[in-house]
């Protein structure tokens, strides 16, 4: 099959960037789009042109590094699928598909169509997590997890944090990111102690790297590899509201910087 | 240069050793943990526990990974589950027997000692998951529950649905997210590993590659971890992430430790087959699909009439008819040669022959297709995302692919390389599996590795070493950060016309025919004379493009590519030495009168730990004899 790319070219995150067209005459509809993206790349370098920079590691859906908007959608049309696993049957032959990066003020552009999504660790960094020093677990059947909520918090664990959510929402915002990890370790008793402060810590930190709020659009959930569900972020709205109902302790990372 | 292979195993019975380890070892008190700086390349299972775990203790931490984020390292791929002794089910399950199982599953090319002490941390790695909310898969009363997993007779995996990978590794990584936040570690994500350091014979410190900027630095350290994971990209197409490589590790190598077990490469047997040339990896499908699927290919070669109209006088159930007992559920070394030879014979099916069918048209006439779905419904879905296809009307095709390597390099009973002061967790080393790996294993060595042993090992070290203070400016970091700048210059001064990846693939193709899943010695020869010619070609005929200041994705594939490049003959010698065939390691010389492995324990039952002599010399081979106390080594057959 023949395609039609237009492809964002920005050689750093400082340039300013634009559409660059590419045709692909010898595209098969068994590619995943990356695979596309490289057959695209064997081109270019074959003409020693500069081949299109792209993040992906995996390939098949897992670890989040890849992600492209295609023709106005995250991760391209199929639901549920990231880009990685997005094959060329799902576009007619003779398609003209624009591939551009994130974007999101959280997000900068490094490269043509890799971002820098540094800010997603940071938030985790703020309280993503349950302190349990090595060494110091209790025996594993100590702790009782009744079915249904080890099957919410591992629902909301299967997030890949490829930043879709952010890219999809109209306000940019880290909810369903910040929400699924909230509600999966808010959700275990293991992550009982600090379920309030995570959450203030959490959603400071999304503040802080310039992400929006959720105005419930829900294009994240449509937008999401892992279809993980909005339900989370009125999960995390309900825990803030307590948190700060409650005056929940500052958070330590924020301690230290005031 | 010289050295001893000693595995410094500490004395006494198998079931104390550890215990005694522990009493007997050297410590650093609380307060001086923070004038020592540990290097961590590396940030999936073994790197990342490790570095949270040292930076708990109060060491200074720097980790490395040249993905932009922690989290993203390849364990996350991991889909199965962990084994564990708990014993839960009640079935008779021990550390003995998890320790027997992995023995007697890598072909009893392992050492004990060390896979006695995996068996004896693995209870211990799923209290300490449980208690950083791993959601692991539960019973309706609460408790943990458990499967069974392939090669064994007890149900001791503990899984989070088919990501247990992703859960493990997301555990580890908010540990390590909580001390970078807390400053007690300093991570540099897309950054590249491109030497080791040595400095008075003891590994003190890497120089990286910034992959945004480009820019080159030396790091100092007391201590350098290596956690890089294996090396199955060499073959091009595996399971792989596409960036994992064997570059750190082989840069070690040259600066002097040993590479222990090369040829030691597992072939998955189900995996979906290659659609075409433009295929950039290959997927793995759960080997439980084979609990109901029967495997066959057409009996004539050549037959391209579509399965559905080959009846069954003109199908070839090969495993079935050639295990009955076992059928289509032998271990995988097995099922994934017997599937090469069929199509070897011109019996493949699907895109270029490189195929079996799974089929589950029985499985689905005897218990309805509703069964089948709850059985296998998300792994169906995976293969008709990829291929296409419904594997409920039509046969799924599969094929072996490259998935993981028990070789890597050498270390003793402290997780040390043959350079004191470099250790090596994880994949990345050769200790636990043997010839082969068994199920549900490789998570659980990742984190024993980093969350325990590490941690008391370089305790150990660091408190009986006496240690210089080494500057960024000493003249070994200079040169290192020289060797490295020099070899990029080198890549993008050339003005060829062949791709970075057009010689991967080349180099895949020769590896996969020479030293995959069946190797002979003619095979190996002519592979190891081509080697050579195609390092050259690769260096006066390669166009990389672009500039060092910058991200250039194609210069850090080319890099990677140069290093396998090399690599690839060490593995081609080691697998020509090993006269025998033992795990995933089949030479065709060397098999019983009905085709199966013949190991040779009277003249191979060791390790064999090749060290660097120079570039173009071969490599020297030493050997580590295996000594099996607990153990009697025996005999595997399954017709």
């Amino acid at each position: 099959m023949r395609l039609t790319l237009h492809v964002w070219r920005q050689p750093r995150g400082s340039a300013a960037g634009r559409f660059v067209r590419y045709e692909v005459p010898d595209a098969t509809s068994d590619m995943s789009f990356l695979e596309l993206l490289d057959v695209l790349n064997e081109q270019l370098l074959a003409r020693h042109e500069e081949p299109v920079a792209f993040d992906s590691d995996c390939r098949e859906g897992i670890c989040g590094a890849c992600g492209v908007v295609i023709n106005g959608e995250p991760h391209g049309p199929q639901t549920g699928t990231a880009t990685c696993q997005l094959h060329l049957r799902h576009f007619p032959d003779g398609a003209e598909l624009w591939v551009e990066p994130w974007r999101a003020r959280g997000f900068p552009v490094v490269k043509d169509l890799v971002i820098d999504r540094a800010a997603f660790d940071r938030i985790i960094q703020a309280g993503g997590f349950i302190t349990a020093r090595t060494g110091s677990a209790p025996e594993a059947n100590t702790t009782l997890v009744p079915k249904r909520d080890a099957e919410t918090a591992m629902d909301a664990a299967e997030c890949i944090a490829c930043g879709a959510c952010v890219a999809a929402c109209p306000n940019a915002s880290a909810m369903l990111f910040v929400a699924a990890k909230a509600s999966h370790l808010g959700q275990l008793p293991q992550g009982q102690p600090e379920r309030y402060s995570r959450t203030i810590a959490m959603v400071r930190q999304m503040e802080r790297e310039g992400f929006g709020s959720c105005t419930n659009h829900a294009e994240c959930t449509a937008a999401c590899p892992k279809e993980i569900s909005i339900d989370f972020i009125a999960r995390l709205n309900r825990d803030f509201l307590t948190a700060v109902r409650q005056g929940a302790a500052a958070p330590r990372v924020e301690e230290a910087e005031l | 240069m010289t050295f001893t292979l000693d595995p410094a195993v500490p004395a006494g019975p198998l079931e104390m050793k550890w215990t005694r380890y522990r009493a007997d070892m050297r410590l650093v008190a609380p307060a001086n943990r923070r004038k020592y700086r540990i290097v961590v390349v590396g940030s999936g299972l073994a790197g990342a526990s490790a570095a949270a775990s040292f930076a708990e203790l109060g060491y200074q931490v720097s980790c490395f990974c040249f993905q932009d984020s922690p989290r993203r390292a390849h364990s996350i791929a991991a889909q199965g589950g962990i084994n564990a002794a708990k014993n839960y089910p009640n079935d008779g399950d021990s550390v003995f027997r998890l320790f027997y199982d992995t023995v007697k599953g890598g072909d009893f090319r392992a050492r004990e000692a060390n896979v006695y002490r995996l068996a004896e941390l693995s209870v211990n790695i799923i209290d300490q998951c449980v208690a950083q909310g791993v959601p692991f898969a539960r019973e309706y009363g609460g408790l943990l529950a458990n499967r069974s997993f392939g090669g064994v007779q007890v149900a001791r995996t503990f899984y989070a649905r088919g990501q247990t990978g992703q859960q493990l590794l997301l555990g580890a990584y908010q540990a390590l997210e909580r001390q970078i936040g807390l400053g007690q570690v300093a991570m540099y994500t897309r950054h590249e590993m491109l030497e080791l350091v040595v400095v008075d014979g003891r590994a003190r410190g890497i120089v990286v590659r910034d992959l945004v900027t480009g820019q080159v630095t030396g790091h100092v350290a007391d201590v350098v971890v290596l956690a890089t994971g294996g090396y199955s990209n060499v073959y091009y197409l595996s399971t792989n992430a596409k960036g994992c490589n064997v570059t750190a590790i082989w840069r070690a190598h040259k600066r002097g430790a040993a590479f222990a077990n090369p040829c030691f490469s597992q072939i998955h047997p189900t995996c979906i087959p290659p659609s075409g040339d433009h295929q950039s990896k290959l997927t793995l499908m759960s080997e439980s699909l084979r609990n109901d699927g029967r495997i066959w290919v057409p009996r004539r070669p050549g037959d391209e009439r579509v399965p559905g109209s080959i009846p069954d006088a003109e199908r070839d159930y090969y495993l079935e008819r050639r295990y009955p007992s076992y059928g289509n559920l032998v271990p995988r070394d097995l099922a994934s040669r017997r599937a090469k030879e069929v199509c070897d014979e011109g019996c493949g099916v699907g895109p270029g022959g490189h195929g079996v069918y799974l089929d589950f048209r029985d499985a689905i006439a005897r218990l309805g297709r509703q069964t089948i779905a709850e059985r296998y419904g998300n792994l169906f879905e995976m293969y008709q995302r990829i291929t296409g296809e419904n594997p409920y009307d039509v046969p799924m095709r599969i094929y072996p692919a490259p998935h993981y390597t028990m070789g890597g390099l050498w270390v003793d009973y402290n997780l040390m390389s043959t350079i004191p002061g470099l250790f090596v967790a994880g994949e990345a080393n050769f200790s636990d599996h043997g010839a082969n790996r068994l199920g549900a294993s490789a998570l659980m060595q990742g984190l024993a590795d980093g969350y325990f042993i590490l941690p008391n090992a370089i305790g150990n070290y660091l408190g009986g070493t006496k240690l210089e203070a080494v500057a960024p400016e000493a003249a070994e970091f200079g040169d290192a950060r020289h060797a490295a700048a020099e070899r990029t210059e080198r890549l993008l001064a050339g003005r060829g016309h062949k791709s970075v990846d057009a010689f991967h693939r080349e180099l895949g193709r020769l590896m996969w025919d020479a030293c995959g899943m069946s190797r002979s010695r003619e095979q190996l020869r002519q592979a190891m004379e081509r080697l050579p010619a195609l390092r050259r070609e690769f260096w006066d005929t390669v166009y990389v493009g672009g500039t060092e200041t910058d991200l250039n994705q194609n210069l850090e594939h080319a890099g990677r590519v140069a290093d396998f490049l090399e690599f690839a003959e060490l593995m081609c010698r080691d697998a020509l030495e090993r006269e025998e065939s033992c795990g995933c390691h089949f030479r065709e010389e060397f098999q019983t009168e009905s085709g199966e492995a013949k190991r040779n324990d009277e003249r191979f039952s060791y390790v064999a730990a090749w060290e660097y002599t120079g570039a173009d010399c071969p490599a020297a081979l030493h050997k580590e004899p295996l000594r099996y106390e607990a153990v009697r080594p025996t005999e595997r057959s399954y017709t």
